[in-house]
């Protein structure tokens, strides 16, 4: 890919100053920002309620809180951790990154955008509101069914089911206006000459996203509709006794669950390559390969779903049938790994932050897909169900696969964003801390879950106690060393040493060809991809 | 900002956007289109153990005497509803295609008139198709007044098209209060 021309209209600042600048932004990289920075501030909202699980766990028997509390704490984290944390760091950097990455002057439809970002504050004040209401004796609490909202315990529940149903309402149509504004603004908006294959890696981890969003969050707001109407309106979709079926909302519910996961890992299977690419100082492998595979994960990712509730019951040809799809995800995933790994082979490689987040991230997330293909056999997954095995397993995706490949996304763009470049010291010292404390706190849940330790339960077995402890430790570690995130993170917003235009020697894309940080608007004149 | 996007730019910008949210209200619908499709689904495949619901008519099933099923029988009082309900007999041994009534008790230990379901499941799976019942309290809402006892018949056969490889099927009865009542 070369650039033959670029053109930046000179900085005009006809846009209101102050709050109204952020209220009223239609431009891409202010609501990018806007969309990064609350996903940072409920990474940490979602990361204190569950330092309270660890620390109630710490010992057997119950220390701190009550268990409905303790039920309250683990749902909420799970919904703001996946919904108000990783799923905006994904919007934010497509806001940010994809109009530069594909020469657009912006997002196809600004004002939608706007839209779809305020309706996130909203429903984070939904979801955690019912907790201070319970301070005031309204209600009892928040949703404590944990994020899956299973019947008949959600019917049953109380005015934190009906809170969360709505925030749910709210973070799907933002999270379906976001994806139709990523999907026409990457068939309409290229520059000229980026065919679909020309594409960045980003790009096409997101177009996927995008379309796996807006299949399946709406089959999530029926479903949960349907429990609305269960709870408030007399309606029977999942009551036995009216003839519904309370295992339906579980094939509902994962219908889009599980493809949810990957609508949470796509993203960020586009722009690590990008990584090992500028740190490897060679071309990305298996560029056609990867597009290819990420293709058939999204499309394998609708058809598995209920291998969540192998043992809800099922007939043995639909336990066969989910167990192999799901491992037949493994399959374009491995091709995946491969060509990560043959992008690093032989390249002279250099270990900025950005690149010992992405090396860090291979490891750590293979041991999650490792440990899934475990559990998608069905044999052995009545073992390990909704055991801490399984809790295990879906944080080395999420957290390590998840998470720690945005920090990957946050130190490698954050001087091309702010236009300083952060503490590389503190960045590494911040990797380190954080890859030895997440494999402290979770390495233990794998085997009190083999020993049998359920979830979601606030008291445990004797047996347990030495192995939670030092989970409890390492989470506690793993926490405080977010905070040293935050502080590089403003501190390279306000200050420090000037970025270049490419910041970093091996980086490629168009994204790289503009000033650090890019002007307000930028590609009003597209440039011409040969 | 807006404005810096050409109008023929923006008119095909929001003809793509309108189609992708048909998509999306496509799978709106299809999310509420599912629950008619698995309760289609559950009844021709036997998921769940869901059994058909309605009284089956005693067509000239042939009694396959070369062979012996036995049925055993479960209850359950899902909460909230105060009642005993046992089944008066645990199981019974019959050829298939042999009518057979069995009885299942319940009693109203509160102090007002409750209306009770039963939802009834059958395991295996492939052979809930197979159960077939005449007549059934299931059928039906139930009421009893405080403290009644009522003995409630279930008539019915095993289909002769049971797979050979079944020899034994548990049906479970769990009672739900009424919904409203």
């Amino acid at each position: 890919m070369s650039t033959t021309t670029v053109a930046h209209h000179e900085e005009h600042s006809d846009h209101p100053t102050g709050i109204m600048r952020w209220l009223t932004t239609t431009n891409h990289k202010d609501i990018g920002t806007m969309y990064l920075t609350f996903s940072l501030i409920m990474f940490l909202v979602g990361g204190s309620m569950i330092l309270g699980i660890r620390a109630e766990l710490f010992k057997p028997g119950l220390q701190l809180m009550n268990p409905d509390f303790f039920n309250q704490l683990i749902g909420v984290h799970a919904l703001i951790m996946i919904f108000a944390a990783l799923m905006p760091a994904a919007t934010g950097f497509a806001n940010w990154m994809i109009p530069l990455q594909i020469g657009a002057p912006d997002m196809a439809l600004p004002r939608l955008n706007n839209w779809g970002f305020w309706l996130l504050p909203p429903s984070a004040i939904l979801l955690t509101l019912p907790f201070t209401l319970a301070l005031f004796g309204i209600g009892d609490g928040a949703l404590a069914t944990g994020w899956t909202f299973y019947p008949p315990l959600s019917v049953q529940g109380g005015i934190g089911v009906d809170f969360a149903i709505f925030a749910v309402h709210l973070l799907g149509i933002s999270s379906v206006m976001g994806s139709i504004n990523i999907i026409v603004t990457l068939f309409n908006m290229r520059a000229p000459g980026m065919t679909l294959m020309k594409m960045p890696m980003f790009a096409w981890g997101w177009l996927i996203t995008a379309f796996l969003l807006v299949a399946t969050i709406p089959v999530l707001a029926g479903a949960v509709t349907m429990l609305l109407t269960d709870r408030h309106f007399g309606t029977h979709f999942f009551d036995a006794a009216g003839g519904g079926d309370p295992i339906m909302f579980q094939h509902l519910f994962w219908f889009f669950g599980h493809p949810e996961v990957y609508i949470l890992l796509l993203p960020v299977w586009g722009f690590i390559p990008q990584i090992l690419q500028t740190f490897s100082r060679k071309p990305m492998y298996g560029y056609k390969a990867q597009v290819y595979s990420l293709w058939a994960i999204g499309a394998l990712a609708v058809v598995v779903w209920a291998h969540h509730f192998f043992t809800a019951g099922m007939p043995v040809p639909a336990l066969l049938y989910f167990m192999y799809s799901t491992m037949a995800i493994s399959l374009p995933l491995a091709v995946l790994f491969f060509c990560w790994i043959k992008t690093m082979w032989k390249g002279s490689m250099t270990f900025e932050t950005p690149m010992l987040f992405a090396v860090g991230w291979i490891i750590l997330f293979g041991i999650g897909g490792l440990t899934g293909l475990v559990l998608a056999d069905v044999a052995a997954d009545a073992q390990y169900h909704n055991s801490y095995f399984v809790v295990a397993h879906f944080h080395y995706t999420l957290f390590a696969g998840g998470i720690m490949g945005i920090m990957a996304g946050v130190y490698y763009w954050l001087p091309k964003m702010t236009g300083h470049m952060y503490n590389e010291k503190l960045g590494k010292l911040h990797f380190w801390l954080t890859a030895i404390s997440f494999n402290v706190t979770f390495i233990p849940q794998f085997f009190v879950g083999l020993a049998g330790m359920p979830r979601r339960i606030p008291d445990y077995a004797l047996q347990f106690a030495e192995f939670n402890m030092i989970s409890t430790i390492g989470a506690f570690i793993l926490g405080l060393s977010q905070l040293l995130f935050v502080y590089n993170i403003i501190s390279c917003a306000r200050g420090g040493q000037k970025a270049t235009d490419k910041v970093w020697e091996g980086a490629e894309g168009l994204e790289w060809t503009l000033p650090s940080p890019p002007p307000y608007h930028s590609f009003n004149e597209q440039p011409v991809i040969k | 900002m807006a404005e810096h996007h050409s109008t023929e730019q923006k008119a095909a910008n929001k003809k793509l956007a309108i189609k992708v949210l048909y998509v999306v209200i496509g799978s709106l619908l299809f999310a509420f289109a599912l629950v008619p499709l698995y309760d289609v689904l559950c009844s021709i495949t036997g998921l769940n153990g869901k059994t058909d619901n309605t009284a089956a008519t005693l067509a000239k099933a042939k009694v396959d005497a070369s062979r012996m099923v036995t049925v055993q029988f479960v209850s359950a009082v899902m909460p909230g509803l105060g009642w005993n309900f046992y089944p008066k007999q645990t199981s019974v041994t019959l050829h298939p295609g042999q009518v057979e009534t069995v009885l299942f008790v319940a009693k109203n230990t509160t102090s007002e008139t409750v209306s009770g379901q039963a939802v009834p499941s059958v395991t295996p799976g492939k052979a809930s198709t197979h159960l077939k019942k005449i007549e059934c309290f299931c059928f039906v809402n139930q009421a009893l007044k405080s403290g009644e006892t009522k003995e409630m018949p279930l008539r019915f056969f095993i289909s002769p098209d049971l797979p050979k490889d079944v020899k034994e099927l548990t049906l479970s009865y769990s009672f739900f209060k009424a919904p409203g009542k």
